[in-house]
């Protein structure tokens, strides 16, 4: 079977995969690496969002053997090695934009990569469009919507910290 | 111990305890989980809705690389059929028509995804792969997808022993009575429509492993399931004939439920048997096409009603005719959504005198259909929301007026109905005067100006609504069928250092009972937020319960906890007035202090705590050491939450394109314990009821094909589909549990969907259109502005 050599939230692994193994099932599977997540089978929904050098794909749309040499990141590599959280995650948890917590992993990631491309920030609209590639069935997007633009300030230096979400 | 936070408490907002998991990756979702030397289960399904199997051929299977086992129908002659846990009766007293629904087919396959045969395999693509060289030999027979085609003469069985296809013909309420007022009435109002049919498609797809100890002779299951106990029960007594002490089950980290994981699905009973067959865990996890043709889909009726009017338009008598599509076998808790779930919600927050229903269940070659968000309430609150706009317009009365003039007024709770349910509590007016005023309706006529000025078409609808939850009183659900009983259970487990772990029979699968629940032993106990864990999933761990539903959690599962936490309290009171040589009448107990009335002796909880386990200095004569209590609760009554959805859209005329511009919620669902939660409960709904309104529907052609199987052909709402929400509460308190809770996990989906459809048809009056069948595509819209005009034009 063909390797493949790539580095995941900063650790270089080298597998043996079949031709079709997918991305996702190197994550999951052989690196065991569960947070990113499968919720469709035709790219729709976005659960299987990751960062490869820096970008967000869905993890289910490229070959283990397309990421060969990327710099992989997933959910599990966001949060700083002393547990602190990136602003886009803590925003997640102060503004209530998750439920049941499956489409979470790939949201985020999205978004992160959302604000990335959009410096001088999103209104409202712009980040509803910017979503279209991932599905929530829980939250109705109202929370996640609030928790990107809080997020946004905070990754383009336009505030220290998190806006607190109102009570 | 630490100070008391006093924001931790009922009716903070505190952030989610369990958020941290999900964000981090950290979440153990039941396909995250790997056992020892597992193998992979890949189920190959019908793809005819209808057909006996001849033979099936899987000799080239077996010999593919990595095949372990294959089994089929028949191999498993010892096991049960899946049960349905609801048996209704037929108007005559004779119950309802309960065919086989056999784990793996035998002899017929009866929808597009019956499950015929199971391959095990060293890996996932390996089952696959032979799966495909299994040769299924089928003689296609004719189908049926539709509940009215069905009931048709000469329609094709469903079961061969249920001939006419139907499961049940049952009713309530006095048909005689209900003639009468018909005879007397000034103006009856003749409506029908369709509850669309959904599907729920929870974002993680269901998923199963099956493990077995051969050591011990003990199964474990571990699956995407909202009740875990009742998995047990199912298919351990009726299925695979195993008895609880040799079975285990887990729900661990659910992504979603909306009802679909209630069920007791084959595949589940599938992995756990041939875990003890190839004495090795056996992993299956659904892909999202799987789901589409497996999970039970939601809704699916066709109705015609009547309403009968005095001359002043108060409703006098209403007479509902249903027929509610089964599917293709009884799901669970099919048999109870369109009769206990969906009739008795039918006088809804009005006074009509007498409802007359009658509900025909139908067999078809589908998916079954069971309980989805909402399970019943939806269906009947969307009828009598559209019939009472209907009946506005055609009585000429406003349609806000209309609703005033019916309304079960404040002061008659406790309100009997004619269908059977005694509502506790409500102020459906109040709810509506915050609806109107938070919605701006009385501007409304401005912005349509303005809209139409644009060039849109601007309209504004409203729903109120009441919904039954908390289930269930035993008794109550018992006598009309449910085969378990619908108390919860709850334990408090006290720590020697005073720090509390609750094990509850409720499921959360994104509600956030890890924060809620724990809020509930803060409040009481006083112990910190952060000193409080929630364990749930887990029958080894858990006594028992009935799971998540019909917004039961809080309601039945929180009140379940309140009895434990006093048992608790009259304990730490009897150790309290030992340690202060003072009789338990004097010693109080308000969060984490205990006090001799009218001194200044006390006793902290963490004292207490410690002595109920070192007991030294103890009653131990009158008083067993420990402090770890469960309680059993079993509601008095359904909970009653209520209120009023407005919604406003704008229609793009050239295309049909409506767009949700603003939707308002104000919903009475009792006390409320964590507002942020319950925001977020409401915006989920409804969201979920626009889907219904404007983008879903699970579509079958002729011969029972799903041609909406994937997210490619099924709408799901995306986050531009959908506006923001504006949530509030007013609150009137249940009056007969402790908490005074009602439920918040389904009112946004039953509110919603007529809000929606009656502005939509508000916005598109001036073409003198009565109704739209949701969901209310641009195509439909498209269709009723282009022969508006043609009209307009002859």
């Amino acid at each position: 079977m063909p390797q493949v050599t790539l580095t995941v939230n900063g650790t270089t692994h080298t597998a043996e995969v079949e031709g079709r193994t997918l991305l996702v099932e190197l994550l999951r599977e052989t690196l065991r690496l569960t947070g990113t997540h499968v919720g469709c089978d035709t790219s729709q929904c976005g659960a299987c969002v990751v960062h490869v050098d820096g970008a967000s794909v869905k993890s289910c749309t490229i070959l283990a053997l397309q990421a060969n040499g990327a710099q992989v990141t997933t959910i599990e590599g966001l949060a700083k090695a002393d547990g602190a959280l990136h602003p886009m995650q803590e925003a997640f948890r102060e503004y209530h934009a998750l439920q049941c917590g499956f489409c979470t992993p790939g949201m985020v990631m999205s978004a992160i990569d959302l604000v990335q491309k959009h410096p001088d920030g999103m209104s409202e609209k712009e980040i509803r469009e910017g979503l279209e590639g991932n599905l929530c069935r829980c939250t109705g997007y109202h929370n996640i919507v609030k928790a990107i633009a809080a997020a946004q300030d905070v990754m383009h230096g336009r505030r220290a910290e998190l806006a607190p979400a109102a009570e | 111990m630490d100070v008391v936070t006093p924001f931790e408490g009922i009716g903070a907002s505190v952030r989610r305890k369990e958020d941290l998991r999900f964000l981090s990756g950290r979440g153990q979702y039941t396909d995250d989980i790997n056992r020892p030397n597992q193998t992979y289960a890949y189920i190959l399904r019908s793809p005819h809705a209808h057909a006996r199997i001849a033979g099936i051929d899987f000799a080239a299977a077996r010999s593919m690389p990595g095949v372990v086992a294959i089994f089929t129908g028949a191999d498993m002659p010892d096991l049960g059929g899946i049960p349905c846990g609801w048996q209704i009766h037929n108007k005559d007293g004779s119950p309802m028509a309960e065919p086989m629904h056999p784990v793996l087919a035998v002899g017929k396959v009866r929808f597009v995804g019956d499950a015929v045969a199971v391959v095990i395999a060293e890996s996932r693509t390996q089952a696959k792969d032979a799966a495909e060289a299994i040769n299924v030999d089928y003689d296609v027979l004719p189908a049926v997808a539709g509940v009215e085609a069905a009931i048709a003469p000469g329609a094709p069985n469903v079961h061969d022993d249920v001939p006419g296809n139907v499961c049940y013909d049952w009713h309530i309420g006095d048909s005689a009575v209900n003639a009468t007022a018909f005879a007397g009435a000034s103006k009856v109002i003749e409506f029908d429509l369709v509850n669309n049919r959904l599907v729920p498609n929870a974002m993680e797809p269901r998923a199963a492993i099956g493990d077995f100890d051969r050591t011990t002779d003990e199964y474990t299951l571990f699956t995407t399931s909202q009740n875990p106990h009742v998995i047990r029960l199912l298919m351990g007594a009726f299925v695979l004939h195993l008895p609880e002490h040799k079975l285990r089950v887990v729900a661990p980290d659910v992504g979603g439920g909306f009802g679909s994981k209630i069920f007791h699905y084959a595949e589940e009973a599938i992995v756990t048997w041939a875990a003890g067959k190839v004495c090795r865990p056996v992993k299956w996890t659904a892909d999202r096409t799987e789901s589409f043709l497996t999970d039970a889909h939601g809704r699916d009726h066709v109705t015609k009603a009547r309403l009968a009017l005095d001359a002043n338009g108060k409703f006098l008598a209403l007479h509902v005719q249903t027929l509610a599509n089964m599917g293709a076998y009884l799901s669970t808790f099919a048999t109870s959504v369109p009769t206990y779930l969906y009739a008795t919600l039918l006088s809804g927050v009005y006074t009509t005198p007498t409802v007359y229903a009658e509900v025909k269940a139908v067999f078809t070659n589908t998916v079954p259909v069971d309980a989805y968000r909402g399970a019943g309430r939806p269906e009947a609150t969307f009828l009598l929301e559209r019939l009472v706009d209907v009946a506005a317009r055609e009585t000429g009365i406003d349609r806000v007026e209309i609703r005033r003039r019916n309304f079960i007024p404040a002061d008659a709770f406790p309100y009997q109905t004619p269908v059977a349910l005694q509502y506790d509590s409500g102020d459906y007016k109040a709810t509506l005067d915050m609806g109107l005023e938070a919605a701006g309706w009385a501007e409304f006529e401005q912005r349509r100006a303005e809209a139409k000025a644009r060039g849109k078409l601007r309209g504004i609808g409203i729903s109120t609504y009441v919904e039954a939850c908390g289930i269930a009183p035993s008794a109550v659900v018992g006598s009309l069928g449910a085969r378990a009983g619908l108390y919860e259970v709850g334990t408090i487990r006290v720590h020697p250092t005073g720090s509390v772990t609750v094990l509850t029979g409720t499921h959360s699968h994104g509600q956030g009972h890890e924060t809620t629940l724990a809020q509930l032993v803060t409040d009481r106990l006083g112990v910190p937020l952060a000193q409080v864990d929630i364990v749930h999933g887990d029958t080894a761990k858990i006594p028992f319960g009935m799971g998540t539903y019909g917004s039961r959690s809080l309601a039945v599962g929180g009140s379940a906890m309140v009895k434990a936490m006093d048992k608790i309290v009259m304990k730490a009171r009897k150790i309290a007035a030992h340690l202060m040589e003072a009789s338990v009448e004097d010693v109080e107990f308000d969060r984490g202090t205990f006090r001799v009335a009218g001194t200044d002796k006390t006793k902290s909880w963490g004292e207490i705590a410690l002595t109920a386990y070192v007991p030294h200095n103890y009653p131990i004569e009158e008083l067993e050491p420990g402090l770890d209590e469960t309680a059993f609760y079993d509601p008095k009554n359904f909970t009653y939450p209520g209120g009023c959805h407005i919604c406003e859209v704008e229609i793009e005329p050239e295309t049909g394109q409506v767009t949700v511009v603003n939707f308002t919620a104000v919903d009475d669902v009792g006390r409320v314990i964590n507002p942020m939660i319950v925001e977020g409960q409401v915006q989920g709904g409804v969201c979920q009821g626009i889907g219904q309104a404007l983008l879903e529907s699970a579509i079958y052609d002729e011969n029972g094909q799903l041609l909406s199987a994937s997210f490619m052909d099924y709408q799901m709402p995306r986050a531009e589909d959908l506006p923001p929400v504006s949530v509030a509460t007013h609150t009137t308190l249940c009056t007969h549990n402790p908490l005074g809770v009602k439920g918040c996990g389904e009112v946004g989906a039953i509110g919603s969907p007529p809000a929606v459809i009656n502005a939509v048809v508000d916005a598109l009056k001036e073409y003198g259109v009565r109704h739209i069948e949701m969901p209310a595509t641009p195509a439909k819209i498209w269709n009723i502005i282009n022969a508006g005009h043609k009209l307009a034009a002859e």
